[in-house]
């Protein structure tokens, strides 16, 4: 309560000056006030006014080094650059055994495969393969996913220009980018993937509507 | 080795199929070994009660008290571990509506990691006026919510389920807990949410760094950052020592062992809600950001494996729903020419699994247990016929939660009515 009083608690404001001067009187506990205010009919998990303040305020520093994310535009991509050839030979040593050759016959998911004219069976085939080329929406998760989890028994071990250099690979083995390719983070979220349209926010209610 | 088997084996929630796959995940993180480790623990019973007992009990001195409390080891009940990354609750063994926590379902992406709390931390930042980096001894210090509610992996159906299955083995991926922790709307204040944050990032701090984009007005309405699971600290496999809790909400958005919230105006598009977590539609679509758990019911007792004998027997099963309290639960034993109301034993909590009950009189002849939940929407569980004709038959295998039936032989064996899906 020293450090002001939150907009959200502002329609609360009489109820929070006298808090306030309970408060005082009791040590100025958050605790104290927010039983004050449940008599109010006040969200008793609410800041009694301004805030807790209870923890600390991260660095820059410690945002940066977990802020890991990238958005579908691009945003968070770091600098750097990978090429299809050494995304290749990166494949062939530390994915390949999940993966299979070429993103197909391995034990896990299979990576590679589009369809004839970007074709849609997945509601009446559940036997058809997701891939990347086939289903994923957005060329920057692959960027994403690979860094955060992969490969699987050394996971985040691969540099920003190794991953550039994965997804480049397969993107090309998806038939996106042409053998020559070199990928960075200006071209990567140019490339539209053909299900990215197909994508829609859930329709499901509820109510007595099967959906 | 089978090739491929990722998105060919779509009944498996955790992507793969086979024991090559398992024994690569057990070797790669680790998780099969974990998941074996704790059920051997949780199985093991005290050496003062591994002796034969006594004919009368009355007439033998008892043992003290202890430490910690076992399960008497004539109780065996235990999860069904698969593929190294999935185990079901014995639902057909449990009571009530409480899951223990050890016998809870889990799901892991890249295994249960090992976390000290005391070093574990967990950052707000984005779109807020005051970035946060808190301890789990800071968030104790907040005003603490509690709530009863399942959690529910949105796989959660064996839709190639043969006769000799248990409700464990069909739909065991789904749970229920008293979870306490922190409002998420309370740290969101406290951080001061800027006006255009309309989306945040959940993200964990497992080998998988697993992340999923959540509306702010989820986040704002019932959101719990969870310390606490039945009355302790949560269980590694519930993501300890720190996780998001959603209430109603498809079990993957839960994310365990939580240590980052990013708040954007917009969905991050992380690998598990695009080529994962989502749904192919007729007409061409996929559907998306699919959360909320529709309503369901099953039977869990007489079930398979029991045999059952000639006379009375309480029909009991669970029902839930995403979208709120169960309004219903029909019962039918003639296969759903007709239905007659079950009994919902209280409390009748939202978003909570809710036990129901009818008692029947079983005469020696064959019959087709089945169960259909209503929710206060509405909603009535639907056939597969009809949530195959509404999606279509490759919509498989997120939010399946179609009736499901069980027959009586005339001889008193129990057996799951295995169907085709399609």
């Amino acid at each position: 309560m020293t450090r002001g009083i939150a907009p959200q608690r502002l329609q609360s404001l009489t109820i929070s000056v006298l808090s306030c001067v309970v408060g005082m009187v009791l040590g100025c506990a958050p605790a104290t006030n927010q039983n004050l205010e449940s008599n109010n009919n006040a969200d008793p998990t609410a800041q009694p006014a301004g805030h807790f303040a209870i923890g600390r305020t991260p660095t820059p520093r410690e945002i940066t080094a977990w802020n890991i994310d990238i958005m579908p535009d691009g945003e968070g991509l770091p600098t750097g650059s990978g090429t299809v050839a050494e995304g290749r030979e990166l494949y062939l040593a530390q994915c390949k055994n999940c993966h299979g050759l070429e993103g197909r016959g391995g034990p896990f998911d299979r990576l590679a495969g589009r369809l004839p004219e970007d074709a849609f069976p997945f509601d009446q085939d559940p036997l058809a393969k997701h891939t990347i080329g086939n289903y994923w929406p957005f060329s920057t998760t692959i960027f994403d996913y690979t860094r955060r989890a992969m490969p699987m028994d050394r996971p985040g071990s691969l540099e920003d220009n190794e991953v550039y250099a994965l997804t480049a690979y397969l993107l090309f083995l998806n038939d996106f980018v042409g053998e020559e390719a070199r990928i960075d983070r200006e071209t990567l979220p140019t490339i539209v993937m053909p299900s990215r349209d197909r994508f829609i926010r859930d329709d499901r209610r509820g109510g007595p509507e099967i959906r | 080795m089978t090739d491929e088997n990722d998105s060919t084996n779509k009944t498996d929630p955790s992507g793969g199929a086979d024991w090559t796959r398992r024994e690569m995940l057990a070797v790669l993180a680790g998780t099969a070994s974990a998941a074996l480790a704790g059920t051997a623990h949780a199985a093991e019973p005290s050496s003062a009660h591994k002796q034969e007992p006594p004919a009368d009990p009355t007439r033998t001195p008892g043992t003290g008290p202890s430490a910690r409390g076992e399960r008497s080891p004539f109780e065996t009940t235990e999860r069904i571990a698969a593929y190294g990354v999935i185990s079901g609750t014995p639902l057909h063994q449990l009571h009530g509506t409480l899951t223990p926590a050890d016998l809870h379902f889990e799901r892991h992406h890249a295994g249960i990691p090992n976390i000290d709390p005391s070093k574990h931390e967990f950052m707000i930042h984005g779109l807020v006026e005051r970035p946060i980096k808190l301890s789990m001894s800071d968030l104790l210090r907040f005003p603490a919510v509690s709530r009863i509610a399942f959690l529910e992996c949105s796989g959660n159906l064996r839709i190639d389920a043969g006769p000799e299955t248990t409700p464990q083995f069909l739909c065991g991926l789904t749970s229920q807990s008293e979870w306490t922790g922190v409002a998420l709307s309370t740290l969101l204040r406290e951080v001061g949410l800027r006006p255009n944050a309309k989306w945040l990032l959940a993200e964990g701090s497992d080998a998988a760094v697993l992340s999923r984009s959540i509306p702010i007005e989820k986040a704002m309405d019932d959101a719990i950052i969870a310390y606490a699971q039945n009355g302790e600290a949560l269980r590694p496999g519930q993501g300890y020592p720190l996780r998001l809790f959603l209430p109603g909400w498809e079990g993957n958005t839960n994310v365990k062992w939580l240590r980052r919230i990013e708040v954007s105006d917009r969905p991050f598009m992380t690998r598990e809600e695009t080529s994962k977590y989502s749904e192919p539609i007729k007409g061409g679509h996929i559907r998306s950001f699919s959360f909320t758990m529709d309503a369901r019911s099953v039977i869990t007792t007489p079930t398979y494996p029991e045999h059952i004998e000639r006379g009375w027997h309480d029909i009991r099963g669970i029902a839930w729903s995403g979208r709120g309290r169960i309004a219903k639960v029909e019962v039918s034993v003639d296969g759903g020419r007709r239905w007659e109301n079950a009994r919902l034993l209280g409390p009748v909590l939202p978003k909570a699994h809710t036990r129901f009950s009818l008692p029947w009189r079983w005469g020696g002849g064959t019959a087709e247990l089945s169960s259909r939940a209503t929710d206060e929407t509405g909603y009535v569980q639907p056939t597969r016929r009809a949530l195959i004709d509404a999606r279509g038959v490759g919509s498989i295998p997120y939010h399946l939660n179609p009736i499901v039936s069980w027959l009586v032989e005339t001889d008193g064996r129990m057996l799951y009515k295995a169907e085709p899906w399609g």
